[in-house]
């Protein structure tokens, strides 16, 4: 774990890009926002689960059950985890819990054959939000993310406009975009610009 | 473009995949008992038949989890897919 000062020193990709990220909101019915929501701490967790013991030992570190459905999310408080691969999810967390949650998780699952790996420099989370979200999303991704095919607790890793993300839909009908930090300036700047259409009034 | 039911995620674009080349491949249990011609065979020679074909193939922008699949080179028909240690399945007519 990094110690304090440098905790205080990190930065998130786009923390420069607050002033484009605000200009580029759309309000009113056809409205969509694009924010960063920064640090969020993230675990890659793999084990077996086949195996009761390792699902007991997790809901006893995070209070939940692992999703064993592919492509859903199951969540509880501030926690959620989503499944990325049969033996393999991300857990997500507030920012700053990343080593409380190690540290439950490696005492709970002390001894078993699992991988448990912080991961939060790895990404950061970008939320698009607004009726015309999922519009501007279909420009960037090939998925069906009709409500009827993506609901609110489902998510996906899949091919983001050019890039690779997570894509997941929160219970609030927000979409948030877990991107690699190297491709979140890229990415932010292709929905801004996926989204500019939607500030012109069509009455004409 | 092929739209390719992965046996985790479902229907994903063809883009999210990686080509992984025949499947049920052995490999020799001992390379220092195997003759070259054994080796050279086993590393290089593929079977490349027009018609049904099993290969393997890594849902790549997805859960990066290999699979089998069964698929027809000339039609691009795909029969089954199947995870690694799936029985085979037959090969259609």
């Amino acid at each position: 774990m990094a110690d304090a000062t440098l905790f205080a020193r990190r930065r998130s990709p786009l923390q420069d890009h607050g002033a484009a990220l605000s200009r580029g909101a759309v309000s009113g019915p056809r409205g969509v926002t694009l924010t960063e929501i920064p640090h969020l701490a993230q675990i890659t967790l793999r084990g077996d689960p086949g195996n009761t013991d390792f699902l007991a030992a997790v809901r006893s570190a995070l209070g939940l059950d692992l999703p064993l459905k592919a492509n859903t999310v199951a969540a509880a408080g501030d926690v959620s985890a989503l499944w990325l691969g049969p033996d393999e999810w991300l857990i997500a967390g507030a920012p700053d819990s990343e080593a409380d949650l190690t540290a439950r998780l490696n005492a709970a699952l002390k001894d078993q054959h699992v991988s448990v790996v912080d991961v939060t420099a790895n990404r950061t989370v970008l939320e698009l939000a607004g009726p015309s979200a999922r519009a501007v999303l279909e420009k960037a991704c090939g998925l069906d993310l009709r409500p009827r095919e993506f609901k609110a607790g489902q998510c996906a890793q899949t091919n983001l406009a050019r890039t690779v993300g997570i894509l997941e839909m929160t219970q609030g009908g927000a979409w948030r975009i877990y991107v690699r930090n190297s491709f979140a300036v890229y990415l932010a700047d292709w929905l801004l610009d996926a989204m500019a259409e939607y500030a012109i009034d069509a009455k004409f | 473009m092929l739209l390719i039911p992965c046996p985790w995620c479902g229907e994903r674009d063809e883009t999210e995949f990686r080509y992984g080349g025949q499947a049920h491949l052995a490999r020799p249990l001992d390379p220092h008992a195997t003759g070259d011609a054994e080796w050279a065979e086993y590393l290089f020679m593929r079977d490349n038949p027009k018609g049904w074909f099993r290969e393997r193939w890594n849902h790549a922008a997805g859960c990066r989890r290999w699979f089998n699949m069964v698929r027809h080179t000339v039609t691009h028909e795909i029969a089954a897919v199947y995870k690694p240690d799936d029985p085979k399945p037959e090969l259609p007519e």
